[in-house]
């Protein structure tokens, strides 16, 4: 065989005139890529091991740095193309599942992008948000049918327990141990600062962390690491996950060597072991079960938390969740395709699963033409990328988004899509102490809070835009969107008219 | 009065702020051309062991040994601030000697020494070790 098995797919391009030798590249490189050659007092790089993270691009002082895709090129093959190849030659030599990291990345429609959105003109005055009032908050939760009232005729406070945001907008699950410890401070405290709801994930919750049970979503998969009764009651909710967009069908598997003493110990598991969550609840093979474990959980917590039931959007999402909403969970969270991960096998990520979008109005409009919208919140995820989705989002039949991905590009994640070797440049994706170090959570909570509030300012905009001084008047409010360049099935789908109509 | 503190728990040891003290020394507009194919001499220095990293800078002591012990009065205190008089000073180095820190070193031409004496000249307010520090490892703080 050859003396390597393809080209790199991206080079390291060096300014010699504007390189210093100042070796900040290759201090910061996990993967070893850059290094001195002392005698000559110049830098050499090995763009074989680049995971194009751009730490070092963005850490060069004299901007001598960057990372191009190789133009090294196959014969051109519309059907073989290089990706495909590449892959192929891979498993050749390793003779293993391909694994990848966060979204699937591939040329799949993304319906966001073909929705727009409505604003008032001449008939209806738009608000100015900065001069009116402008209600942002969500409350998630059962909400009751009908109004009880006692033999006295007072009203009944039938209210189910709620959660109350400032936004419609929350952090998704990602567990301790897929990313490290600073980042999930990052979002704590954010969250807390926000009034906005971050998520354990599976591996459990750190005791540290417990201080900011108000504004924590625990989460019970799967594995069931991490789970007992003052974890279940650390936080505000309680979510059973189901599934995960980027991986519907498959658990998890969290390698030993990110299983180090911290982890270990707030999941419950031996150091150094792989944490593997199997691919379903072995306790659940019906909706039934699913009750069952819904109201197990209530139990535990004196029913003054609400439930939530995360599955992947899969092909007949709609049914599943009118499932749900009787089973008793207070909140549906849907992750779609495009929704990150720490590590899945790529021929899952890249190939199984919907679009959020899909999934999402076949969703409401299910649970709508039921009569059950109101017994459940509807969460959706994978694929919010900035405010115009979430308010498309809102505007196809969600009460919230949770994000995850957009989360971790505010806290430096650059998308190189290499969480998996556990070397994350950034200080998010590892667990080593060098590498956890660069993630100072007094940054990067900071920048969560700018982000939020950003897009909390636009989302505003948008709404007074429309004539819509409060996010409940949007929710489910599809004639505030058209589609361009969608087919009627598409549109049907959407419950959405094309543009012009 | 406002000092440089070392978040020692988030040094990275990257050398960074190092090199852009040593640019602040230069006249140049770029780095790169200001420090291309030079060694530099920082007045901050990084101490790496293994896993930990921490920038070392002058304390700007209340009762500094190094304005003690010099023999010229090349070093002074000014408003709280270790100055240094490169003029006056006649490089014995009891100064190097002196100082607990080690922030003290010889100058590039190795007649006098060099110091920290918080980018004061560079009117920016704030030092630019401080300033272009990736993690906050160094800061800039009045802590009384
Ligand atoms: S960080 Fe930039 S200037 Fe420093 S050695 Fe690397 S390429 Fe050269
Ligand atoms: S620039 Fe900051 S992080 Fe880098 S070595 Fe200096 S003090 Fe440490």
């Amino acid at each position: 065989m050859a003396a390597f098995d393809f080209y790199p797919d991206y080079e390291v391009v060096r300014n010699l005139d504007r390189c210093i030798v100042c070796r900040v590249c290759e201090r910061q490189c996990a993967n070893g890529v850059h290094s001195c050659l002392e005698e000559k007092n110049v830098m050499l790089a090995d763009d074989s091991q680049c995971v194009d993270c751009q730490r070092c691009v963005l850490l060069c002082p004299t901007r001598a740095l960057k990372i191009v895709k190789s133009d090294n090129t196959y014969k051109q093959n519309d059907n073989w193309g290089k990706k495909a190849i590449n892959e192929l030659i891979i498993q050749a030599s390793t003779g293993s599942v391909l694994l990848s990291s966060m979204g699937n990345p591939e040329t799949y429609p993304i319906y966001f992008d073909k929705l727009v959105i409505n604003a008032s003109q001449v008939t209806n005055p738009s608000i100015d948000p900065l001069r009116e009032p402008m209600e942002t908050r969500v409350y998630l939760g059962a909400k009751p049918a009908a109004v009880e009232r006692d033999d006295r005729g007072r009203i009944k406070n039938n209210l189910p327990p709620q959660l109350k945001l400032s936004m419609p907008m929350m952090f998704s699950a990602m567990s301790y141990g897929s990313i490290s410890y600073n980042a999930h401070e990052s979002l704590a405290r954010a969250a807390a600062e926000l009034g906005i709801y971050y998520n354990t994930g599976e591996g459990g919750l750190h005791e540290d962390f417990y201080r900011y049970g108000a504004n924590t979503i625990v989460q019970v998969a799967s594995g069931r690491f991490g789970v007992h009764k003052d974890y279940l009651n650390a936080g505000s909710a309680i979510e059973i996950k189901m599934g995960q967009g980027a991986k519907p069908g498959i658990g998890g598997h969290l390698p030993g060597r990110k299983i180090v003493a911290d982890v270990s110990r707030t999941r419950m598991t031996p150091e150094g072991a792989d944490a593997i969550s199997p691919a379903p609840h072995h306790d659940i093979y019906s909706i039934e079960d699913l009750s069952q474990l819904v109201y197990s959980l209530k139990e535990a917590t004196e029913y003054k938390k609400p439930v939530i039931v995360k599955i992947a959007a899969v092909h007949n999402v709609a049914a599943i969740a009118s499932g749900i909403a009787r089973s008793g969970a207070d909140i549906i969270s849907i992750d779609g395709f495009r929704g990150g991960t720490g590590a899945a096998p790529t021929r899952i990520r890249d190939n199984v699963g919907i679009p959020i979008e899909l999934a999402l109005a076949s969703v409401d409009s299910r649970l709508r033409n039921e009569g059950i919208r109101d017994r459940v919140s509807v969460v959706v995820s994978g694929g919010i990328r900035s405010s115009a989705d979430v308010v498309k989002a809102i505007a196809l039949g969600a009460d919230c988004v949770y994000l995850g991905t957009a989360a971790l590009l505010a806290l430096g994640c650059h998308l190189c899509r290499a969480c998996q070797a556990g070397k994350c440049n950034w200080g998010i994706a590892t667990q080593e102490l060098e590498l956890v170090k660069r993630l100072n959570p007094d940054i990067g909570y900071k920048r969560l809070i700018n982000l939020m509030r950003a897009w909390k300012h636009e989302i505003e905009e948008m709404m007074g835009g429309m004539g819509i001084n409060s996010i409940e008047s949007l929710k489910g409010n599809r004639l505030m969107l058209r589609g361009v360049g969608l087919n009627e099935k598409e549109l049907e789908v959407l419950g959405v008219k094309h543009a012009g109509q | 009065m406002k000092r440089v503190y070392v978040n020692e728990k988030w040094c990275l040891g990257c050398h960074l702020c190092e090199y852009y003290c040593a640019f602040t020394q230069t006249d140049k507009t770029d780095m790169a051309y200001a420090l291309r194919g030079r060694k530099i001499f920082p007045m901050i220095s990084v101490e790496d062991s293994g896993a930990v990293h921490f920038a070392v800078n002058c304390r700007h002591c209340a009762e500094p040994l190094c304005v003690k012990g010099c023999i010229t009065g090349a070093l002074s205190i000014q408003d709280g601030v270790v100055r240094l008089d490169q003029e006056r000073c006649i490089g014995c180095f009891t100064c190097i000697l002196s100082c607990p820190y080690g922030a003290i070193s010889p100058a590039e031409d190795g007649h006098a020494v060099q110091k920290c004496e918080l980018c004061l000249s560079t009117n920016e307010g704030v030092p630019q070790c401080v300033k272009n520090c990736p993690n906050a490892a160094i800061v800039f703080e009045d802590r009384g």
